[in-house]
């Protein structure tokens, strides 16, 4: 048994997601990823069952283990009950904490994503808030949730919000006690660990690309290159 | 009761919930992108329908979409969903209702996943106790929001000032429904209908008179894949989705789409914007898109709230020609004050999409 593979099994989204996939197929023909991006959820779950190190080294470095949008629909059809979407969740977890995300162009936006969801979380109590959703970042929200951005304590008040008041309600502030226990919750159940990994590998690879963090956030968050659609030549 | 046969089958499909007494977590894109939901999800249950559902302002996210954007660890997630959870049993309540799909996946999830692996669920009780010095119980029960408005939906029909019809011909309204997949993709018994047949949102449908359109791409994800949407760069992801589920259902002349998860109003809202922007098509009759709704300004308006209280102005596809339709009255000097009634400057308009 390989080493990674070991490593993979000591995750419970591993354990729940393989049983014994049979090759059938199912999870790519149902998977809205596999639709657009060169991605094949049946190959990479057999992959990980072969125990190769080498071949999941391979994974975990790779693009297509980051095409993967969680919708779970795999969960549903696969005949054997696995869950291929767990055990993509598995494979990017080893990859994190081994810092071989900052190998593919996909994986390094783990760097942006995590700097913007768990900043609201620690400073705003939720995963998503209007008070750092930038119109620019969001061109597809059009023009008018740009309003709404320009006008929030007029619209958010208008519909009943409590925008960033005392008491309970729609987008209220979260008391900093309340946040002082989530920050808690992140150092004892390895959440601010994952952050300063996260942020140490990224800063080498910044390094190493010859850019500024900052560049290299506006870069991982805004830059594709061409080969990543099944419709690219 | 004995169930046999077909009776038997469907049973499998039906859910029981408890009658009253919830505690209530909001959700990230909901009370963020369709604010007035939530509030009118709650005036419904504890104004119109009585009901008991409890908020305090300590709840936070259950950190859902950072978890499927896998930006923090498994047991991190578990702690957060832990700690709503003794917020629920100090405030003494046994029921949880949640107001986001992903939230309502999580919890699901973790529960599950806890009665599999129990020594996973004494760490986090670890864990909780070291961050929070809280201590907690597992919910008897765990619903989302829409599953309340499913069970009540017959009642919110009996006070019905409007219904989905045609006002003028009496024809059904012609209605798309999608539920979104962490309803009941991963743990199809949970959800009203299963994964196969889920009823939460066509009940509703057919209850308040509308007729529910079948189509090829129904049950195809809205296209968030959150990390897919999240980044702008693989925002191509998202668009392709919903363009894929609108090319599908373009055939069968949707009046509008009722929605169960708060994400997946936004983008069949907002990609139909960005869809007539890249490529110059409009879904909806005469250059105007197909409206989308979330399941609490269906009931709202069923109940005959005012559009505009509904929060139905910050959607980008025209509400309009739908209520002209239905025949609900509305006021188009009042669509876009601010608080309080007060003048504010107006949005921009698109290029291509019909607003009014």
């Amino acid at each position: 048994m390989g080493k990674f593979y070991d490593e993979l099994c000591k995750d419970y989204r591993f354990k729940e997601g393989l049983k014994t996939c049979i090759n059938c197929g199912t999870c790519t023909a149902i998977c809205p990823a596999a639709e657009f991006y060169r991605y094949d959820p049946r190959k990479i779950v057999d992959t990980v069952q072969r125990k190769d190190d080498a071949a999941i080294e391979a994974l975990l470095k790779s693009e297509t283990i980051w095409y993967c949008g969680e919708c779970m629909s795999c969960v549903t059809r696969c005949p054997r009950k696995n869950g291929p979407g767990l055990v993509i969740m598995a494979l990017r977890n080893l990859s994190i904490k081994l810092g071989y995300f900052t190998e593919s162009e996909k994986g390094r936006q783990v760097y942006p994503l995590t700097k913007a969801l768990n900043g609201n979380v620690l400073n705003y109590g939720y995963c998503v808030h209007p008070a750092t959703f930038a119109y620019s970042d969001h061109p597809e929200a059009g023009p008018v949730f740009e309003w709404v951005l320009n006008n929030k304590e007029d619209v958010y008040g208008r519909l009943g919000a409590n925008y960033q008041g005392k008491g309970p309600g729609v987008l209220r502030h979260i008391p900093q006690e309340d946040l002082d226990e989530l920050k808690a919750i992140y150092d004892v159940s390895g959440g601010t660990e994952r952050l300063e990994l996260v942020e140490k590998y990224s800063r080498a690879k910044a390094e190493e690309m010859g850019m500024s963090i900052e560049e290299y956030t506006a870069y991982t968050f805004n830059h594709i290159s061409p080969g990543h659609f099944n419709n690219e030549q | 009761m004995i169930y046999q046969g077909k009776q038997k089958i469907w049973s499998d499909y039906q859910k029981d919930i408890p009658d009253d007494h919830w505690f209530y977590v909001r959700s990230c894109i909901r009370q963020s992108f369709f604010p007035a939901s939530e509030k009118y999800f709650l005036k419904i249950c504890r104004d119109l329908l009585g009901k008991d559902v409890y908020e305090t302002e300590h709840h936070t996210t259950c950190g859902g979409i950072a978890y499927h954007s896998d930006t923090i660890p498994q047991e991190t997630a578990m702690t957060i969903v832990a700690r709503q959870f003794a917020l629920m049993k100090e405030a003494g309540y046994k029921n949880l209702v949640t107001s986001c799909i992903t939230s309502f996946g999580n919890y699901t999830e973790i529960i599950e996943t806890w009665r599999e692996f129990p020594e996973l669920e004494a760490k986090i009780r670890e864990n909780l106790w070291k961050a929070c010095r809280r201590e907690f119980d597992i919910p008897e029960y765990v619903a989302h929001a829409s599953d309340l408005i499913f069970k009540f939906k017959d009642e919110i029909g009996s006070l019905a000032k409007y219904h989905l019809v045609d006002g003028v011909t009496g024809e059904p309204l012609r209605v798309v429904e999608h539920i979104g997949c962490h309803y009941s993709k991963m743990f199809p018994h949970k959800g009203f209908g299963g994964a196969e047949y889920p009823c939460v949102l066509s009940g509703m449908v057919e209850s308040w008179g509308g007729h529910v359109i079948d189509y090829p791409e129904r049950r195809h994800c809205c296209g968030f894949g959150f990390r897919q949407y999240l980044v702008k760069a693989n925002r191509g992801y998202s668009v392709s989705n919903t363009h894929k589920k609108f090319e599908s259902m373009e055939p069968y002349h949707p009046d509008m789409i009722i929605t169960n998860c708060p994400g997946c109003p936004y983008f069949l809202d907002r990609w139909q914007y960005v869809i007539s922007e890249m490529e110059g098509k409009t879904y909806g009759q005469n250059g105007y898109g197909i409206p989308v709704f979330t399941y609490e300004e269906v009931a709202g308006l069923v109940l005959g709230f005012d559009p505009w209280d509904l929060g139905l102005q910050i959607h980008q596809v025209a509400v309009e020609p739908l209520l002209e339709k239905i025949g609900i009255p509305y006021d188009p000097k009042k669509k876009y004050l601010g608080l309080d009634g007060k003048e504010i400057m107006k949005p921009g308009l698109p290029t291509v999409l019909k607003c009014c």
